[in-house]
Parts: structure tokens; sequence; C-alpha cells
């Protein structure tokens, strides 16, 4: 009887308690991200949780990526590019303010890009700026950066998130206190909890749809999932929970969008280690390798397959994925010639992410039916850095690549998979200093095929983006081109 | 008795010391770069040098212990490798969310633990003493972050009561702070009120078989005044012990409970400078919570002294 009255006390308390919500207003949006960015410079770190919330959105750069992948004017209105490549002259916007009020010109230019390739420039991305030879100040509307060879890409590295544009007045702050140029500008950060914007009434361009948009942080994949259901966040991109997402798509609430990412998830293979040094053994494990299987049971079908280390949405991508099908037969043939009928054991050591952790239990059963033996260890961030991608200690590993267009790590015999072959180097050197796009796209292609045959790594498939949101939320962005939420265009249909 | 404060106040400041260098030592042996953690897949080695020296991991081992121990001394925590702020600011802001929530929880487990410990033992054998023994059982058995799982299910996405998870923050006021920290509270408190339930029984128990109940019973008290007046008192004693050890554990075990309700508190902190190997965040909480374990107990020992009358004169 008392503990009766106990229980009913409880249970008021929690009604009255929890009667204090607040109703919904349609001009601000909660959106989840996974990882919570350590700070909030993006050109200082290669944390993507940087870009996922202030790219685009609080800073802007000379070029900017569109949903699609291409690259549009950002800041610069225009360009010319000179005869012989080398020299571009970049037309700024006129009436740019920063967040602060005062004017984005030449100057912040010339500034940000000297800052990025500074000796002491903590620039995760530093090699973007590598061929810059000198930045100059035409005018204040006008900057002239000259190369010190012709750079095929160079819009196009322009837009990444590394490559923004910051005043030098509010640079000591930066990382606690972001001021760009974007439709929203930063207004407070709760950390461990969420980031909020708000719009910029000053913005240059379309100004934003939504007056505040609040950037929560859910990394544990059932958290992630009751706060979608119990409608706490109105969005979660990159949805940690594969499993889940037939169930919110057959929900009226949401919408599920399937994108796809430029992540290229690999089977990294150590070049120099034997046997994995020998060709036949790598075509051998390609051969393998069930795809489907993996992108089946590790991501519950969200997932498109790769034959090369290349976006398959990218229009010059090519299907080599009919170079390693799946033929247990031929890989134990290979396997054979090679001098290795009997198999071989080498090791796999597989970072956190869950494809990598899943996907990695899959492709060692897939390999013991060819006769190959894994020893699985699974590592932490910081360690896989250490052993695998420092110290090269490995032998198979599996990662998603996520930078845009990364295909140049193969010309870095340095790189942890040690490929170290001069015509591929050679090829990218060409394709560095070309900027016809037809060219480009021819070389481009030959660097697919080449890697590709010569099974440098078991290509698996493209991450997917999965998106979860309110079914009437429009204008987020289907595909991860880079990792941005660009909310500039987010608004809610009535 | 000033002697054995100074003797206490010394032992008290070794262990700290000792805490200092074996936490230092543990996490100096952990394999893993914080830069290489902070600058990724295609950063160039002329940077990760740039970043180690501007972090201050170039030094040597004892360099860096001392100028770590040296900073705490005066109560400077240093400044995190990812999130480059000041340490202690980072402590301050998580504890505001860390201790609300362990005394959230206490409060909770007592208000249960007390009622139901004295309710059964006063009806020892009856059916209501089984049915708390069952319950409390129970709730020793249920992992708390399933019970967390299962209250997020009903009470956030059935009924909407509450939200899934995330904390308001003390801007949005009192009232939406303990709302945000309720679940999670509960979620804590439960398996902590069971185990309390039952010490709080059981020691109630074996004070009621001692001699001078019997005294105070043949006196001619009710059972029920023998028990507030006599035994009640006596049997504080073990109940404030499991209670000390509880809170200390609400403090520092929380990791569980705040990634499943994504709390902004001490214990996410931790595990997110852990696999950023932002070593000297993770050095300072642990040495905090060090702290904190060793005030508690050393308040519990004050506590003993005020129930027990004897404890005081002793020393």
């Amino acid at each position: 009887m008392r503990l009766g009255k106990i229980g009913n006390g409880l249970f008021s308390v929690l009604a009255l308690v929890a009667s204090m919500g607040m109703a919904q207003a349609k001009s601000d949006i909660v959106v989840a991200l996974q990882l919570e960015p350590p700070h909030l410079d993006p050109t200082s770190a290669a944390a993507g949780a940087i870009d996922s919330v202030l790219y685009s959105n609080v800073f802007e750069g000379l070029t900017r990526f569109g949903p699609d992948g291409s690259v549009n004017p950002g800041l610069a209105e225009s360009w010319e590019i000179s005869a012989d490549g080398k020299t571009y002259t970049f037309h700024l916007r006129s009436g740019v303010k920063f967040h602060d009020g005062t004017d984005m010109t030449a100057e912040d230019v010339k500034f940000s890009l000297d800052r990025a390739r500074d000796d002491d420039s903590a620039n995760a991305q530093k090699a973007l700026f590598a061929g810059i030879e000198n930045v100059e100040v035409v005018d204040p509307q006008t900057v002239k950066v000259t190369l010190s060879a012709p750079a095929g890409n160079f819009l196009f590295n322009m837009a990444w998130g590394d490559a923004v544009i910051v005043a030098p007045e509010s640079i000591e702050n930066i990382k606690s206190n972001p001021v760009g140029t974007g439709a929203f500008k930063f207004s407070n950060w709760v950390q461990g909890d969420r980031i909020d914007l708000e719009k910029n009434t000053d913005y240059w361009g379309t100004p934003a749809k939504l007056d505040k948009a609040t950037f929560k942080f859910i990394s544990d994949p059932t958290a992630a999932f009751a706060s979608v259901m119990a409608e706490d966040v109105n969005a979660f991109v990159s949805f940690p929970a594969p499993e889940n997402l037939p169930q919110f798509d057959a929900d009226p609430r949401f919408q599920v969008l399937v994108g796809s990412t430029e992540g290229e998830t690999i089977l990294s293979t150590n070049n120099k280690l034997p046997p994995l040094d020998n060709l036949k053994v790598r075509k051998a494990i390609a051969h393998a390798i069930d795809r489907q299987a993996i992108i089946d049971g590790a991501m519950f079908g969200y997932g498109t397959p790769i034959g090369t280390h290349f976006a398959p949405h990218n229009p010059d991508y090519v299907d080599l994925t009919g170079n390693s099908a799946y033929d247990p037969e031929l890989s134990k043939e290979l396997l054979a010639e090679a001098g290795y009928a009997d198999g071989f054991t080498t090791t796999l050591k597989l970072p956190p992410p869950s494809y990598a952790r899943r996907g990695g239990e899959i492709i060692a059963a897939q390999l013991r039916a060819v006769g190959i033996e894994t020893e699985i260890s699974n590592l932490e961030w910081a360690q896989w850095l250490e052993q695998v991608f420092k110290g090269k200690d490995y032998g198979l590993t599996i990662v998603s690549h996520t930078e845009p267009m990364d295909i140049g790590i193969y010309a870095r015999p340095d790189y942890y998979f040690q490929y170290d072959k001069p015509e591929f180097q050679k090829l990218f050197e060409e394709l560095t200093v070309e900027s016809d796009t037809e060219k480009r796209s021819d070389l481009l292609k030959q660097a697919q095929t080449m890697i590709s045959e010569d099974y440098v790594n078991g290509y698996l498939f493209q991450l997917a983006f999965p998106t979860v949101a309110n079914a009437k939320i429009r204008g987020l962005w289907k595909d991860a081109p880079t990792q941005a939420t660009d909310l500039t265009a987010v608004y809610w249909e009535d | 008795m000033l002697r054995y404060f100074f003797k206490r106040l010394l032992s008290l400041a070794l262990s700290l010391l000792a805490a200092s260098v074996v936490i230092f030592l543990a996490l100096e042996v952990v394999p893993g770069d914080p830069a290489a953690y902070m600058l990724g897949l295609n950063a160039q080695e002329d940077t990760l040098n740039a970043l180690r020296e501007q972090l201050g991991l170039n030094g040597t081992i004892l360099e860096r212990y001392l100028s770590w121990a040296g900073g705490l001394l005066t109560g400077d925590f240093g400044i995190s490798y990812t999130y480059r702020t000041p340490v202690a600011d980072m402590i301050g802001d998580r504890l505001w969310v860390s201790l609300p929530l362990a005394l959230y929880a206490l409060t909770l487990s007592t208000l249960i633990a007390f009622p139901a410990g004295i309710w059964a033992a006063s009806r020892r054998g009856s059916y209501v003493d089984a049915g708390v023994m069952g319950v409390t059982q129970l709730g020793v058995a249920i992992p708390n972050f399933w019970f967390a799982m299962l209250m997020v299910l009903v009470f956030a996405i059935n009924l909407r009561w509450f939200s899934a998870g995330g904390f308001a923050g003390w801007d949005e006021g009192f009232w939406a702070s303990i709302k945000s920290l309720t679940l999670p509270a509960i979620a804590l408190a439960l398996p902590q009120a069971s185990i309390l339930t039952r010490v709080m029984r059981s020691s109630l128990l074996d004070t009621l078989g001692e001699d001078f109940i019997r005294t105070a019973r043949a006196k001619g008290l009710s059972k029920g005044q023998a028990m507030w007046r006599h035994a009640l008192r006596n049997a504080l004693i073990p109940v404030l012990t499991i209670m000390g050890l509880q809170f200390s554990f609400l403090l520092a075990g929380a990791i569980i409970i705040e990634n499943v309700f994504y709390l902004p508190g001490l214990g996410r902190l931790v595990f997110q400078a852990i696999s950023a190997r932002d070593l000297i965040v993770v050095e300072s909480v642990v040495m905090l919570l060090v702290f904190a374990v060793i005030m508690v107990n050393f308040s519990v020992d004050l506590a003993y002294a005020l129930v027990d009358p004897r404890l005081r004169g002793r020393r």
C-alpha cells in the first residue's frame, strides 16, 4: 500500500515534469550528426565533423561544391586562367561581409591561402596548396594566384572545407568562435551536446530559409534510433544504424534519403609484405571476395559495388567490377600458380566503424574458403593510425577513404598501401598539370584501370549516405560529395 | 585529534601523488599519437611535426609529467589537445551535468531504499518482505543501460513524455534541466536503490537482534519505538558506507548511461577523449575523480562520527 503511494507519487512527478514540452516552430531545425567536431576551425584538422557543421553554412571558399559534386563559384564570382595554366585571377563578389561586420576583401583571401601553406601550418590537407607559388592582391576585389606548375584541379581544390576564407581579425578565436561569410552565423556551442547557428541577415547571396539551426551529436546507434523515433531531432544525417532504415521508410512521419558519398570502402593491402607483394596473390584475394554478400551482410544492402578507387557517381567513373568478379575456383587456381596451393596466413586489422568490423568477419570467412587464413584484430582509430597507417605493420585492413577525388594517394609510394609504380606516378603527374576536361577524363580512366588491373587493394563498395528526416523537410542534400550538411536551401513544407 | 587530522591529510596527499604517477604512466604506454588522430589520412610529416610542437608533445616524459602535475597543483589543468580550450573549463561545464545527475540519482535511490528497507525489515518473513526482496533482486540483476533503453521506448517513443536524450542546459530553466535528467537518473538509481534497500534491511535486522534492543523492549518500548529510537541509528553505518561508494560510482561510472542518453557529462567527455587520445583531458578527469572518491570517503568517515558518538571520542 505504502509502496503503491510512492509509485503513484513518482508517476505524477514524471507526468508533471513531462508536460513541460515545447511546440515545434517551422523556421528552425534540429539536425543530428554522429560525431562532434573537436573544434570549429576547418582549416586545421582532418575531422570531417567540422565541415559537417560549418561547410557552406558558416564558412565559404573561393569556389564551392554543389549537391552533385560540381564546382561552382563561391566567394569568387568569376575567374580567368592564363594561357599557360599557371595564373588564376579571381574576381571576388562585392559587398561580402564577415559575421563580425568586417568586409571580405582580397587581403583576406591572401591571408587564408598564405596561412594554409605556411611552414607552421596545421592544415590537414596541405597538399591542396602545395602548388601555390605566390598570392597577390591586385585590388580589393581581385586576387591573383600564381602556381609553380599548371594544376588541372586547382578550382576543385579551392572548394574543399580546408580552403575556406577566414579573416585575420578573428583567426585567434576561430576554434571556439568561428567567423565566416556564410548564410548562417555561429551562435553557441554546448560542448558534448550541441552547436547552434542562426540566420545571417546580412548575407550576400540568397538568404537562408531557416532562422535557426541546431546540430546535436549522438554517436550511439541505439540512441540515434530513439532520438529520431521520439522526434527529438528533425533530421539525422549519415544515420549510423542501416538496419533501422526500412522501419523509417515505412513510417509516414519520416523520409529516408539514401545517397552516395566519396567514401571508397576498400580492403587495403600491404603491397610490400610477402606474399601480398605478389600480383597473383592479390588477384586471388580479389576474386575470393563476394562484394554483394558484404554489402548485404555488413551494410544491410546499402552501398554500390566498385571495382576501382573512384566514386561511381562521378562522370569519369569506369565500371571495373568485372576485373574482380566473385570466382573462388579461379582464386584457388591463382593461389596455386603463385605457389600457395595450401594457402597462407596474414593479418586483418579492423578500425571501429561497423562496415569494417562486420565486413571483416565476412571477408575472413570468404578468404578462408579459398585457403587464406586471417588473424583478425580490432583496433581503435588511434591504434589503427599508429600501427597500420603510420607503421605499415599489417597485411590487410578495411577502411573507407572519404576524401573526394583521392586517387592521387596511389602515386605516393610511402602511403600505407606501399604501391610503388613509376607508370602510375607519371600518369598522375600528367593529370596534375592537365586542365583540358577531355584529356583529364581520359587520364583518370587510365588511372582507374591501372590500379584495378594491378589489384592494389580489394575494391569493395562505395559507402552509402543515409539521411532520415521529417517528411516535411525539403532541400537536404541527398548525396555527400564532400562532408557537409548544407542547410542554406533547407525549409519546412506546410 | 589535530595530529590525527594532519596524519589523514598527509596520507591523502600521498595517495593523490601516487595516483597521479600511475595515471600518467598508464596513459603514456597506450599507443597512439594525438596529432595523427587530429590530422587524418592525408597529413604530411612536416604538418604533423608542427602540430606536435604546438601541443607540447615533443618533450621527454619527465618534462611532460612535471608540467602537468605542477599545473594541477596551481589549479591549471592544461589545454585540451583536440578542443584547444582549458581542461578546467571543460570539466567545469561537464560537472554541471554529472554532479546534479549523481545527486538526483542518489536522492531517488535513498528515497526508495530507506522506506522500502525499513518496511521489509519491520515485517520480516511476510509477503511484503518477500515482495521487496524479489523486486530488489530484479533491480540488481537488470543492467541499467537495458532498463534505460526500455524507459526510452516507453516514455520517449511511445508516450512522448520525455525526450529520448540530451540535456536542456541550465539556461533553459531548472525544470527543463531536471526533466532531461529524470530518465537517466531513474536508470542509474534503480540498481543503487535495490542494493541499498537490501543493505538497509539486513543491517536493521542485525541490529534488531542485538541485546540492547531486547533491553529496550523489556523496558516497555513497543517494537516500533525500539526500532525508531534505537535500532535505526545503529543500522545506518553500513548504509552510509554503501551510499558513499555509490556516490563515487555515480559520478565516475555514468559513462554508459551518458552515452545512451547522449548527455554532455564527465563520462562522455572521458569516453570521447580516450578515443581521440586527448590524454591531458583523460589524465585530468581521472585525477579529479580520484580526488572526489578520496574526499567522499573522508566525508563518510566524518558522517560515521555523527551517527556513532563512540567514534567521536577516539584519538
